[in-house]
């Protein structure tokens, strides 16, 4: 357990001894401030909350978070710090599990950093504050939902460029879900219960009932699962890799 | 006492399997005798589809010992290892560290295990410092112990110069020197070395082959290498492996025996006639044959050659002091490694 605390503190510590948690950290700023008061109407809505700024979320991370996640383990794969990572004596859980939180917690920072937005619309107006945190969590649930599969897509293959490519592909399906792109697959063989299925898992509903200011246990608990199971998935696969 | 090998000087041919019946009997009297068995190989077996990377493996290491894997590239010696290191799952077989079954107890495994890889990975971001205390901690080690340690291990391979540098402006031999470091931190019972001396200088070559010979007593090593030199210097015991299979498992003093050129002479003579020389020479019992190997002024130069298994020093220099012949160079050759380990690995050649 404690090797989960060791693996999180270098992970996130290495964000920042390259460029990359500068750069990363400074676009999401930008793009999500941008989004907000350009393409979100954020003045002429004339509303006091903040549901133009997290609108964008779910397309901010469909680009940015697969980028942050390609690296989890193709680059380890490519070093070959893998092979030295999995001879320690760590579970495989606890290596995939201590990578994901440094790479979720850095996420957390970068949307703990949006924080002036929140007192810009407390200066302008009286916004439910509450509904606000709901909104924070969510995009903090969403955040890790998206980490989670681009963690496992990562683990599939050394190439970071694929990585970021299938995992672009794969998140857009599970934002799409309900929609037509992606039910019309099913729509033709697919009998109505995995139709139903499919439209329970789009992030898009699930985000937009956490951003209207409730959090329902049921969104809480669809993404904590669906993160579970991604890094099932990461695991299984590092794991099988080991025997090819 | 230290050595107890099963099969010292045997060659196997490649139909022959090694028999481990024996292994295990050794084992058990090994135990007996006080050597402990660290490491135990049994049938081990890694297929990557219809290649065959590792072909029905067996043999053990025990305390004190320092095995040298030799062979071709592309052998299985790597592949060998990852399996020992419980990187790679075998197809077939067992690993056993100190009695911990690499796959089945991982942690108790590969916690008494140091394992340099193949290439010598590190984080690249990370200074020699950092990573070290990294791996510290992996380890378990926490507060003063991990400073203590670290100091020592630093001072150990000689990084103090290179502590808080990128490890990826490094030099080669100081990357290995950090996988080196790495690898012993937690005074492991077990040493896996992938190439440990590849790409240093003959200087740091020395140095990391005496901090093996150093640790070598209470450990059981186990090293790969294409260096044959390295083999004499540093290893107990040599294990030529070629196309996934034992081919031998001999001492070094073993391999060289089975050398062509093993206790041959050669020696240049001044101011003598070449022919009546030569056939004096071959009139000496166990000479097999003379090379000549040339003129240089009133020199001459022969290699004698002594039937397999026999000495003939005694001969050569009692047949020059009655001669009274004036010997400038009396070199006994020891055997060529190289010649050994091409004859081996290259079945299609004529043994000679």
């Amino acid at each position: 357990m404690a090797a989960i605390g060791i693996i999180f503190r270098r992970e996130f510590a290495g964000y920042f001894s390259t460029p990359i948690a500068g750069v990363f950290l400074v676009i999401f700023l930008l793009l999500s401030g941008a989004f907000t008061f350009y393409l979100g109407n954020f003045f002429a809505r004339g509303q006091a909350d903040l549901v133009p700024f997290f609108d964008f979320h779910p397309w901010l991370y469909l680009v940015l978070i697969p980028a942050l996640a390609m690296r989890l383990w193709a680059e380890e794969r490519k070093n070959g710090t893998i092979e030295l990572l999995l001879t320690l004596p760590i579970t495989m859980g606890e290596a995939v599990v201590g990578k994901f939180l440094a790479a979720w917690c850095f996420t957390g920072l970068a949307l703990a950093l949006t924080f002036p937005i929140w007192v810009t619309v407390n200066m302008l107006g009286e916004p439910d504050n509450g509904v606000i945190v709901a909104g924070y969590v969510g995009s903090f649930l969403m955040a890790g939902g998206f980490l989670a599969i681009g963690s496992c897509m990562s683990a599939l293959t050394k190439s970071q460029v694929i990585a970021f490519v299938v995992s672009v592909v794969v998140c857009l399906a599970f934002v799409l879900s309900g929609f037509p792109m992606v039910l019309d697959l099913f729509s033709g063989w697919a009998p109505s219960f995995l139709l139903n299925t499919l439209v329970s898992f789009s992030f898009l509903s699930h985000f937009q009932s956490i951003t209207k200011g409730v959090l329902d246990l049921r969104d809480i608990f669809f993404f904590l699962s669906l993160i579970a199971l991604w890094l099932f998935a990461t695991a299984t696969i590092i794991d099988m890799k080991k025997a090819e | 006492m230290q050595r107890l090998l099963p099969q010292s000087g045997k060659t196997f041919g490649w139909a022959e399997k090694q028999p481990n019946r024996g292994l295990f009997w050794w084992a058990f009297i090994g135990g007996g005798c006080g050597m402990s068995v660290m490491v135990e190989i049994e049938h081990l077996r890694k297929a990557f589809g219809p290649i065959t990377a590792v072909d029905d493996i067996t043999f053990t290491v025990g305390q004190g010992e320092v095995l040298g894997f030799l062979g071709p590239n592309g052998a299985g010696k790597s592949t060998t290892m990852k399996m020992i290191s419980g990187f790679l799952t075998p197809t077939a077989g067992t690993v056993r560290i100190s009695g911990y079954d690499v796959q089945n107890q991982p942690l108790d495994a590969k916690k008494r295990l140091g394992y340099l890889p193949e290439g010598a990975p590190a984080y690249q971001d990370m200074t020699p410092a950092g990573f070290l205390r990294f791996i510290g901690e992996m380890r378990g080690i926490r507060g003063k112990a991990l400073k203590q340690v670290l100091s020592e291990t630093v001072e150990k391979v000689n990084l103090q110069s290179v502590l808080h540098q990128t490890i990826d402006t490094l030099s080669k031999g100081f990357k290995r020197r950090v996988g080196l470091a790495q690898a012993i931190l937690h005074d492991p019972e077990v040493l896996i070395l992938d190439e440990p001396t590849d790409g240093l200088d003959p200087n740091q070559k020395h140095e990391v082959r005496t901090l093996i010979t150093n640790m070598a007593k209470e450990k059981a090593i186990i090293l790969s290498t294409h260096v044959l030199e390295e083999v004499q210097a540093v290893c107990t015991r040599a294990m030529i492996i070629a196309k996934g299979k034992v081919v031998t498992d001999s001492t070094p003093e073993g391999l060289e025996r089975q050398s062509a050129l093993h206790n041959a002479i050669t020696i240049t003579i001044r101011g003598v006639e070449e022919d009546g020389c030569f056939e004096t020479l071959q009139k000496l019992n166990g000479v097999k044959m003379i090379e000549h190997l040339g003129k240089e002024g009133a020199c001459v130069r022969f290699r004698v050659i002594p039937e397999k298994g026999l000495s003939i020093s005694s001969e050569v220099s009692q047949c020059a002091k009655e001669h009274q012949w004036e010997m400038t160079e009396y070199f006994v050759e020891r055997g060529q490694l190289d010649e050994v380990f091409r004859t081996l690995t290259m079945p299609s050649q004529a043994l000679t």
